[in-house]
């Protein structure tokens, strides 16, 4: 009973250092708030509100159409015309324009001919990936009106390709980016009070204090990890709360699931977050090995690139990863309603790295308390 | 004092001009004191980590483990048809250099796999294929269902496939001696970075980051620590002015930003091999007003917090996650909401990463990075500004 009396006491001056204070209540709630107002409208890799840049030499009906479908897309809202190729040049250098289309002079008569019509894009290389989806846009566009010239002249194609998305039919980008943010906010939010609350008392003297208390080295871990995990859980549920009420991001799977992956993620953070307090003797030194762990974490785990776009090796080695089994679980449970073993296959490599982690930060804690 | 060169003699231009500044500085003490934060900053490990470890494990990071092409997408194929037409169709997927198929023993295992996140898309070829495309009227569909859940990759199975079936469309006709022309081509050409590799853009708009890392993280704690550790009090008692005390938090931040931006762009280029088409010159003036600017805003949080835990977690949100989300290094600018476009504007990130890409892609193009320069200038101004006005030379 003591043991749990002991905890409980050092569990509630944890919670009273963290929420004491306006600014510290400040800190848990803003980032939350301010990251997912911004970030699903920021975080988009989308091509919205493009700018076309049209040159075109060509007089003839089918150009004029075809440049009208191009403006009536909702990739582009605004067409930028040229009248020669420097002002073409000039348009994508100064970022006038992601995309520029050059029709010929000859276009509509190599139509009439029977000859196939080329007609050039410029695309902007410094953006590849937006210029690259914008082309994207182009071609369906194009697509969409051989298919209708086709079917005026009385010709059928002879195959179609019909495409359909699962989970996210009009592949919002938002749908994306929210479950991930979950993942993402819960990990800087935790990683930071678990590897600040040691250097911080260590800084100021307290944790001398603390040693001396009855409590064991296990004890003042536990009662640095519970606040961890609530602080974790709490944002989580915010943006949880956000996703579905405000942005109306369907909640495809099981709530439990989703809350019983998050614990052992929290406790794999909060393994890493005492490893890190445990080596450090500033809270400078806490905060930037923080840091160091957390960036490379974020960027690896899938959320910025596809894992599986990394080379092999990189592949397995961000195995290692928490936040990369989070995301996906995150992911998973969301927006695919994926399955118990799904989910396990998920959350046992995070039961190995925050027991790994945990006993490394105990035996770095008993070492410095000895 | 000193010498004096003759025709400056007395009330000159340059005595008063001097006389000026030593009311405000005094080039000893301003040594000493940049002594003193340049010898902080080699004692503490942590500082060294930030700026000579990161960027380099963060290049390396950016050029390899962030790589928006999609190298061989996984799929699924459930063919109910066994024409011969069919098969052609389903051995010129598998034939794909960018596909990577599998078969499995059910629909629903195949369903499961997409849920699973083992293939991110999969193709039916339905039992009627084969004879309705022989059928002159009637046209034979192909089914493609993508995983929405990962809209980029969807974008990339969408397009693989579509050019997929259109070269064997293609080829089907030409193997029947028909002619099947499309009326219209588009022919794409990349300006800038003709392969069209998303590190050569990713890889000098992460210097970005990495930068803001260094002069916003590692700033926004040092005036805060002097706070906390009641080193400031010491500091105050001296007869340090404040320009004095605003200058030896900046210059020796300076020239570790400097020396790291060097480190980074060498990496980049020599190491990653990123083409590096600008000058020296330019690579100077941008990267010192960014810096500038980021020093600025860091100082600015440490110097009103003047708490270390509160100043990190306000820097990690105020300088860092702006620099990776709102600086246009990812994601495009353009097509976020006019709201949060307006708001970039004061992100001195965005300006630098433009400047950097084109200094990377397209050369030192002083009339492409002019208006970036003097947006840069004026977010220094602004930010150390701000933390001058929130200087006090007094303890409240």
């Amino acid at each position: 009973m003591n043991f749990l009396k002991r905890i409980h006491a050092l569990v509630r001056k944890e919670f009273q250092t963290l929420l004491s204070t306006k600014s510290g209540w400040v800190l848990l709630v803003m980032p939350v708030i301010l990251q997912t107002a911004l970030f699903p409208f920021a975080a988009t890799l989308e091509v919205k509100n493009a700018s076309l840049a049209v040159f075109n030499e060509d007089d003839g009906r089918a150009s004029v159409e075809l440049m009208q479908r191009f403006a009536a897309s909702g990739a582009f809202t605004e067409i930028v015309p040229v009248w020669n190729g420097a002002e073409l040049d000039d348009a994508i250098g100064k970022r006038d324009a992601l995309l520029a289309v050059h029709i010929p002079a000859d276009f509509s008569r190599r139509i009439i001919d029977g000859e196939t019509s080329p007609v050039q894009v410029v695309l902007d290389g410094r953006r590849s990936n937006s210029s690259q989806i914008a082309f994207g846009y182009l071609q369906s566009v194009l697509d969409v009106y051989l298919k209708e010239r086709a079917a005026a002249a009385g010709k059928a194609l002879p195959s179609e390709l019909v495409v359909r998305n699962w989970f996210v039919p009009n592949l919002e980008y938002t749908h994306f980016i929210l479950p991930s943010l979950v993942a993402i906010i819960t990990t800087i939010g935790s990683l930071i009070v678990t590897a600040l609350s040691v250097s911080r008392e260590r800084e100021q003297g307290t944790f001398e204090q603390l040693l001396v208390s009855p409590l064991t080295p296990e004890m003042i871990m536990i009662g640095k990890a519970v606040p961890a995990v609530g602080v974790g859980f709490f944002q989580a549920t915010l943006i949880l709360i956000a996703a579905v009420f405000i942005y109306h991001v369907e909640f495809q799977g099981n709530l439990l699931l989703l809350y019983g992956g998050m614990l052992f993620y929290a406790l794999a953070l909060v393994g890493v977050g005492l490893f890190i307090s445990s080596v450090s003797k500033t809270q400078q030194q806490a905060f930037l090995g923080a840091f160091v762990f957390m960036v490379p974490a974020i960027l690896l785990s899938g959320y910025t690139a596809p894992v599986e776009n990394m080379p092999v090796w990189l592949q397995h080695l961000t195995w290692l990863n928490p936040v990369r089994h989070f995301v996906e679980i995150v992911k998973g449970v969301f927006l695919k309603d994926a399955s118990v073993w799904r989910v396990w296959t998920l959350v046992w490599p995070l039961m190995i790295i925050s027991f790994s982690t945990l006993s490394a930060a105990a035996v770095m804690f008993r070492r410095k308390s000895a | 004092m000193g010498y004096c060169p003759g025709w400056l003699h007395k009330r000159t231009p340059w005595h008063a001009w001097k006389g000026a500044i030593l009311k405000f500085l005094s080039w000893r003490r301003l040594r000493a004191l940049c002594w003193k934060e340049t010898l902080q900053i080699f004692r503490d490990p942590s500082s060294i980590l930030i700026a000579f470890f990161m960027p380099i494990l963060m290049l390396f990071i950016f050029g390899y483990g962030i790589n928006l092409d999609s190298a061989r997408l996984r799929i699924g194929l459930w063919m109910e048809d066994s024409g011969a037409e069919a098969n052609g169709f389903a051995s010129a997927l598998t034939g794909s250099a960018w596909l990577e198929v599998h078969s499995y023993d059910s629909r629903a295992a195949m369903e499961r796999a997409l849920v699973d996140s083992q293939i991110r898309g999969f193709v039916i070829v339905q039992e009627d294929f084969s004879r309705k495309l022989k059928q002159p009227g009637e046209t034979a569909p192909v089914q493609l269902i993508a995983d929405g859940s990962e809209p980029n990759i969807a974008q990339f199975v969408r397009a693989t496939v579509n050019g997929v079936w259109q070269t064997w469309q293609m080829q089907r006709a030409e193997d029947r001696g028909e002619e099947m022309k499309r009326e219209i081509s588009l022919e794409p050409r990349y300006w800038f970075n003709p392969s069209a590799e998303s590190r050569n853009f990713i890889i000098p708009g992460s210097i970005t980051v990495i930068m803001t890392v260094i002069g916003a993280m590692l700033t926004s704690l040092v005036v805060a620590r002097e706070w906390e550790r009641g080193t400031m009090e010491a500091l105050l008692a001296s007869p340090m002015t404040r320009t004095e005390l605003l200058l030896s938090k900046i210059l020796p931040y300076y020239g570790l930003g400097m020396i790291s931006l060097m480190l980074c762009v060498s990496v980049a280029h020599f190491v990653l091999k990123v083409p590096f088409r600008g000058t020296m010159l330019a690579l100077w003036v941008v990267g010192s007003f960014f810096l500038l600017s980021v020093l600025g805003i860091g100082l600015a949080i440490s110097t009103g917090m003047r708490n270390q835990f509160n100043a990190a977690q306000a820097a990690l949100n105020a300088a860092f996650l702006p620099a990776v989300m709102l600086s246009g290094f990812i994601y495009e600018i353009s097509s976020m909401p006019v709201a949060l476009r307006a708001f970039t504007h004061i992100i001195p990130a965005r300006y630098f990463v433009s400047s950097m890409q084109t200094i990377f892609q397209a050369g030192s193009l002083w009339k492409l990075l002019l208006p970036d320069i003097l947006l840069l200038m004026g977010t220094t101004v602004i930010f150390i500004g701000l933390t001058a006005k929130l200087t006090k030379r007094r303890m409240e």
